[in-house]
């Protein structure tokens, strides 16, 4: 289920500005990769072209290649819906969708793909709450709307949304950043927990949280505002905690340590 | 004014809360390098101790002051009155100028402000008692004008069909007028609420951003249109070319007794009024709708379109659940409208006083036209009467507007705006 991802030669426009240049790594299968840098720098734009969601915005538009298991994503004649159905994202603000229960939310990707049954969406249901260690807060209100959960659990349903289509790729632009430490633990866990099947990028402001969740890490930086942003440097995450090769790389993380 | 360090449990509670204050990227605050997650800690701060300090400095440290900030969110309340009551003690110390209590001898702003507050609350409240009052004297007029004609009405009020309130003795009832009401406005809001709603979603969502907002500027003037120029453009445009129509439908869709004309021939119907009130109301149901789908959260739009949402999967998904109690309201906002309408559907309808399902023939009439047609002329019991037709209009209004209501609040908690 998990799979290989190939950046290569990626440049990234809002518009006529561009946003990131020229970034080029491999992702391997089954592996949390944490994107870290300084605010401004195109993380979430690149995590946002590795779905296709970067065109949705007016303007937007991608250059180069992502290979996913060795298929470009933005190759003619792909469709970018169902590049989103193969690859999930969760975002910075837990969006559960308001007017849905929680049952509704977890089965909403499920929907657009067509599935009616009602015995298969319950096992799913309770496979990706499980999944998302969920299920036991919200089994007996599952009727309930996802909108009264706590800020954590709605990050963790929209966890388990996009795990319910059973995506290859899993996506996460700072999914912690709007929660309490024990909330932000509690999807930390998932997120060793989730490893064994699917391949992760994670967007973190976070350093611990980059050295706790992910096996290897980019980090990327821009010159000056107004320059586009560049991958600076790409390696294990032990080796750019305790070893970097980079001056800038070195910098930001002392900076940051104190 | 210093910042004292928060203790990790306050920075931390604090932590949690939204991001959407001001200043949130202010350079100066170094990172606390105690704290388990600079990130957050550093950006969230700041912008709570800005707030805080700003309301107790201006509001002079009063503690109901910064709690009644009812607007902010939550958790920003909780920061300012805990900053509040935490430099209280200092603040009076240091410049004890700013207390009240000091302040009140001198004829500074602080007795102003209250003389004022009870000015205003003086005004508004007797504005208040005074329009209650002269609602109530209108209404008691209305009613005892209607009761003196519905006291001397021979017939049925709510079953008899015609209308003979000007002749002795007295026979007249609603039944003709209410029904050809509520035909005509449902019919126009069968055709308008699609309509309308299609509108609003392809220049929210499909529209290129500068032909949207020409768009939208164009439904918004047309929804300021008065409806009198709707009732003669019905009349002397439509009407004439009307009839094809009409017959057309006859002839494929006569199965369906609304469009059986039978023996008869089409002409000036309640279906033509209908449309007429349908592209009348459809530009203030389109702008209402537009202005509910734009405020769908972008998120949840993403959200859909990452799940591998088309466009219009998007729309089904997010865009309309969320916006329906919105499209609801405008809808009824609309039916009010078609049903109030007086003067298009006056210059259209032949005025007839007969209950019939069949809205392709030249025939019906409704309140509100039959009240601007008969007034002129009534006498007193025809005024009364027409005044109890209008009573009755009220009525149906204000139900319909109920029922839209309790249909908007039964799904209260799925509506993205209780939490
Ligand atoms: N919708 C947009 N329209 C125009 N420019 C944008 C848009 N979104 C981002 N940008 C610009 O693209 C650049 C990269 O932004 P991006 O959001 O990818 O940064 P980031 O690394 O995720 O930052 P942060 O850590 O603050 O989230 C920034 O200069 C930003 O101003
Ligand atoms: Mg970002």
């Amino acid at each position: 289920m998990a799979t290989r991802i190939e950046i290569s030669g990626l440049t990234a426009y809002y518009g006529k500005f561009k946003a990131v240049a020229d970034v080029n790594l491999t992702i391997e299968p089954k592996s949390v990769t944490a994107f870290i840098g300084p605010s401004g720098c195109g993380k979430s734009t690149v995590l946002r072209t590795l779905n296709r969601m970067h065109e949705v915005l007016p303007g937007a538009r991608v250059e180069g290649k992502v290979l996913l298991d060795g298929e470009d994503l933005y190759g003619p004649g792909v469709d970018p819906v169902n590049v989103r159905r193969n690859v999930g994202m969760v975002f910075q603000r837990p969006n559960p969708f308001p007017t849905m229960s929680i049952y509704e939310n977890v089965i909403a990707g499920l929907k657009l793909n067509g599935v009616r049954k009602k015995s298969l969406l319950d096992e799913r249901v309770e496979e990706s709450l499980k999944g998302a260690n969920l299920w036991d807060e919200v089994k007996d209100r599952l009727n309930r709307p996802g909108a009264g959960l706590s800020g954590g659990q709605q990050q963790r349903l929209c966890i388990a949304r996009a795990i319910a289509v059973e995506p290859q790729v899993l996506l996460m632009d700072e999914p912690c950043s709007a929660l309490d430490p024990i909330s932000t633990l509690a999807i930390e866990d998932l997120i060793q927990k989730l490893r064994s099947s699917y391949t992760i990028v994670i967007v973190t402001h976070n350093m611990q949280q980059a050295s706790r969740v992910s096996e290897t890490t980019a980090f990327f930086s821009l010159e000056k505002t107004g320059d586009p942003g560049r991958l600076v440097e790409y390696s294990t995450t032990s080796q750019i905690f305790s070893n970097p090769k980079e001056k800038r790389t070195e910098d930001y993380i002392s900076g940051r340590f104190g | 004014m210093t910042t004292e360090p928060d203790s990790p449990a306050d920075a931390g509670t604090r932590g949690t809360g939204s991001q959407t204050t001001p200043a949130a990227t202010e350079p100066s605050v170094p990172a606390q390098p105690t704290a388990e997650k600079p990130d957050e800690v550093s950006t969230d701060v700041t912008p709570g101790e800005a707030v805080s300090e700003a309301v107790s400095e201006s509001e002079a440290v009063s503690e109901t002051a910064a709690a009644s900030d009812s607007t902010a969110s939550s958790d920003r309340t909780a920061a300012s009155v805990s900053a509040a009551v935490r430099e209280s003690v200092p603040v009076s110390e240091t410049k004890g100028d700013l207390t009240p209590r000091e302040i009140s001898p001198e004829p500074g702003a602080k007795p102003k402000i209250g003389l004022a507050d009870t000015l205003f609350k003086n005004l508004t409240r007797t504005a208040g008692i005074g329009l209650l009052v002269l609602i109530g004297l209108i209404a008691l007029f209305l009613v005892l004008r209607a009761w003196d004609a519905l006291s001397a009405n021979e017939g049925n009020f709510f079953t008899t069909e015609t209308w003979g309130a000007n002749d002795t003795p007295p026979v007249f009832g609603v039944a003709a007028l209410l029904f050809g009401t509520l035909l005509s406005a449902v019919i126009a809001l069968a055709i308008a609420i699609p309509v309308a709603v299609g509108i609003a979603l392809f220049i929210t969502i499909y529209a290129p951003r500068r032909m949207a907002s020409a768009l939208g500027y164009v439904v918004d003037l047309l929804a300021a249109v008065p409806s009198v120029i709707y009732g003669l453009w019905g009349l002397l445009v439509l009407a004439p070319h009307f009839n094809g129509t009409q017959m057309w439908l006859n002839d494929y869709f006569g199965w369906i007794p609304l469009f059986d004309v039978g023996e008869g021939s089409v002409g000036r119907s309640v279906f033509l009024a209908s449309v007429v009130l349908a592209i009348m109301v459809l530009p203030i149901i389109a702008a209402l709708s537009r202005e509910v789908f734009l405020q769908v959260p972008i998120t949840h739009r993403e959200a859909a379109l990452a799940l591998g949402a088309t466009r219009w999967e998007m729309i089904r998904t997010a865009v309309i659940p969320y916006g329906k109690p919105g499209v609801i309201s405008a809808s009824m906002l609309g039916l009010g409208r078609a049903m109030g309408e007086t003067i298009a559907v006056a210059l259209v309808l032949p005025s007839t006083f007969n209950i019939s399902w069949n809205i392709l023939k030249p025939a019906g009439n409704t309140i509100a036209a039959n009240v601007a047609n008969g007034f002129g002329e009534a006498n007193d019991i025809g005024r009364g009467a027409l005044i109890a037709s209008g009573l009755v209009l009220f009525v149906v209004t204000m139900v319909v507007n109920m029922i839209a209501r309790a249909v908007i609040a039964r799904r209260r908690e799925f509506s993205g705006r209780a939490a």
